[in-house]
């Protein structure tokens, strides 16, 4: 079951829909409808469906019929034809009073220009939804007070949204979402009218609270980048159509047509991949057990100046180079003693863009750990850069050679 | 060019004499009787507070909405009418500004909310407002006469037809101009028609429908005059009588008085509107 199922969702604007919609089904293009008819198509026969716990972002251009699709989802816009479930309940055919329902109940929403009522204090608009459903005053004031903590905006409750910066009034935005406790939040371009670093702020914030809550968001975004960084799966639209659903790497790697390949031609690729698609397995290890002695061999045998030493269970101990090897046969120092430990760590899922800096300057390559500590892979200045060069599947042809 | 004879004023004169006025002469007896008994309480209710005290408590408004500046010159103001002796025509003239303000709100403040909601409505509203707003007032003071006699009454509707136009409009376009991001917010977390109006669109439109408040007040003030052709006592009325007598002194004694009442509600009603933004 999918928690928001949209199925040949079709909008046509203007006097006539109908007659426009007819010409649609007839395989007229959006131009020739326009032209005809005078009737604007604004989403032709998308569907899709989002997960629950996903991010699923849809990305265009202005135009594109985006922000139509996503007010189609909650009827904040009448679609013309097509069916929208969620939670297998049918959106499309409720009436007035089920549609106040549902929105209450299971629909957030945040919009680009935050949309926040001007007349209320933070606190006022955040419990808004909730003061609509007549909950007591108690359990409002109790439950805006945890979004607005959710979102790192405690202190400023009685605040107006006029007094504050524009990102902090995205987080009211956020919050007065969070506050109805939906399972979904639809994300109208939410952060597109943030300055760039604010806005990677509010990316961040969104990964997190959405990694915390499990909201299932459905996110709407004209900037690829945005979309690459936030979305589990992403739907691209040109002229209110779906031209390609997929994750990034598949949207990235196998475009379904050339406005696609177009669109991500440019696409910074540091951004998109991460450690575990540019590490490899390091060729040879070794244990504490072995003694510097095998270390040594070993190191001679594949031609290596440092070997990694693991533990019994794979657990990363540190770093071992010949001189210091030899040094512990020589002194009798035991290895743990002689191990180089300033070797920089990092996770599976670092984003790629995150570890250049660092292969820049260390001397070793980069290790990259899970949460037990098991060593996954290394990553090596080579590795790095033929990643952002090449896409990761040319990788291991390169690090081989 | 009379290619053609059109007899509007004969037809008008029938229709209003053998058929309007004997249809609706009971209904609009009962409006008349209504009205008449508000302007009367009205006046005798501020006739019945002691100049002294009303000029606190207005000075205290005043302060209140306009700060220092408007007190001191309420202060003076009243001190004016009460040293020229003009305060009972003042006090008529304010009871009848009170009623035909109230009733233009009344009216007013609904009819720009249905305009704003719905542009069929708004399309027949804005045609009317312009009627009523641009025909001579002569015109509509000869049938406020016929149907609802001389004296305050006849004024108040006549002072309605003339002022409440910016009530609605400003009521309108408050509404309408709300953000469109705020509404959809508004609906998106599930309000209903209801709360979407009352806990978001008028809340939002109060600074607008103060300034149509204001309007309909300083355009009650500007029809005293008129108003007092057909019997409407107060300021209006000192005014007529210097010119009949060819008064100047009187003349400028009642129309100073009319300047006063009018700066000082003024004020008073903008400082209402800022306080809400």
């Amino acid at each position: 079951m999918s928690k928001i199922s949209v199925s040949h969702i079709t909008k046509v604007f203007g006097q006539n829909p109908k007659q426009g919609l007819e010409r649609l089904n007839q395989g007229y293009s959006k131009d020739e409808i326009l032209a005809d008819t005078g009737n604007t198509v604004g989403v032709n026969q998308a569907s899709f469906n989002v997960e629950e716990g996903e991010i699923f972002v849809i990305m265009g251009l202005s135009g594109s019929g985006k922000s139509t699709l996503i007010r189609l989802v909650n009827r904040l816009i009448e679609p013309t034809s097509g069916h929208v479930y969620i939670d297998d309940e049918e959106i499309t055919n409720m009436n007035k009073e089920d549609l106040i329902e549902a929105r209450r109940q299971k629909l957030g929403m945040v919009f680009q220009n935050f949309g926040l009522f001007p007349h209320r204090t933070v606190i006022g608009n955040v419990a808004y939804g909730l003061e609509i459903q007549g909950v007591e005053k108690e359990k409002q004031i109790e439950k805006a007070k945890q979004s607005i903590a959710d979102v790192g905006l405690n202190g400023y409750e009685n605040s107006y949204p006029s007094e504050l910066s524009g990102g902090m009034q995205q987080r009211v935005g956020l919050a007065r979402a969070l506050a109805n406790d939906t399972d979904i939040l639809l994300m109208d371009e939410a952060f597109s009218a943030l300055d760039p670093l604010i806005r990677k702020d509010m990316q961040d914030e969104l990964l997190r609270l959405q990694k915390r809550l499990g909201k299932t968001v459905l996110f709407i975004t004209h900037d690829l980048d945005e979309a690459l960084k936030l979305g589990d799966r992403i739907a691209i639209m040109k002229d209110g159509q779906i031209v390609q659903i997929g994750s990034s790497e598949e949207i990235l790697e196998n475009p379904a047509n050339d406005y696609v390949s177009n669109f991500v031609k440019d696409v910074d690729r540091s951004k998109v991949l991460d450690a575990s698609q540019v590490m490899r397995r390091p060729e040879v290890l070794t244990t504490y057990k072995n003694g510097p002695r095998t270390a040594v061999r070993k190191m001679e045998e594949f031609g290596a100046s440092s070997i990694f030493v693991v533990d019994r269970d794979e657990r990363f101990q540190g770093l071992l180079t010949i001189d210091d090897a030899i040094r512990s046969h020589k002194e009798d120092i035991p290895m743990e003693d002689v191990l180089k430990q300033d070797i920089h760590k990092t996770t599976p899922d670092t984003p790629l863009n995150d570890l250049i800096g660092i292969a820049v300057e260390t001397k070793y390559p980069i290790v990259v750990l899970d949460e037990d500590n098991r060593l996954l892979g290394i990553i090596s200045r080579v590795s790095i850069l033929s990643g952002l060069v090449l896409g990761k599947e040319h990788d291991e042809e390169v690090t081989e050679a | 060019m009379n290619y053609f004879y059109f007899p509007l004023e004969q037809w008008t004169n029938t229709f209003v004499n053998e058929w309007f006025l004997p249809t609706f002469s009971s209904a609009f007896e009962s409006i008349s009787v209504v009205l008449n008994s508000f302007v009367d309480f009205v006046t005798s209710s501020l006739l019945f507070i002691p100049a002294e005290l009303f000029t606190l408590i207005l000075v205290i408004i005043a302060w209140r909405l306009g700060g220092k500046g408007l007190a001191f010159f309420t202060l003076i103001g009243m001190l004016y009418l009460g040293s020229v002796d003009i305060w009972e025509e003042s006090m008529n003239t304010l009871s009848i500004v009170i009623v035909s303000t109230f009733v233009s709100l009344v009216v007013g403040i609904p009819v720009g909310i249905f305009s704003a909601m719905n542009n069929k409505v708004q399309a027949v509203v804005r045609p009317t407002l312009d009627f009523m707003q641009t025909l001579p007032s002569f015109v509509y003071l000869i049938p406020a006469v016929l149907l609802f006699g001389l004296g305050g009454v006849s004024a108040v509707i006549a002072t309605f037809i003339f002022a409440a136009p910016p009530a609605v409009r400003m009521t309108n376009l408050g509404i309408r101009h709300v953000p469109k991001e705020v509404i959809e917010a508004s609906k998106a977390f599930g309000s209903t028609s209801k709360q979407l109006l009352f806990k978001v669109q008028l809340p939002l439109a109060v600074p607008s429908i103060m300034a149509g408040v204001n309007q309909t007040i300083m355009l009650s003030l500007s029809m005293a005059v008129i108003a007092s052709m057909i019997g409407a006592p107060g300021l209006g009325a000192t005014v007529l009588t210097s010119i009949s007598r060819v008064n100047i002194g009187l003349g400028l004694v009642g129309g100073l008085g009319i300047v006063v009442l009018a700066i000082i509600l003024d004020r008073i009603t903008q400082g209402i509107g800022q306080n809400t933004k």
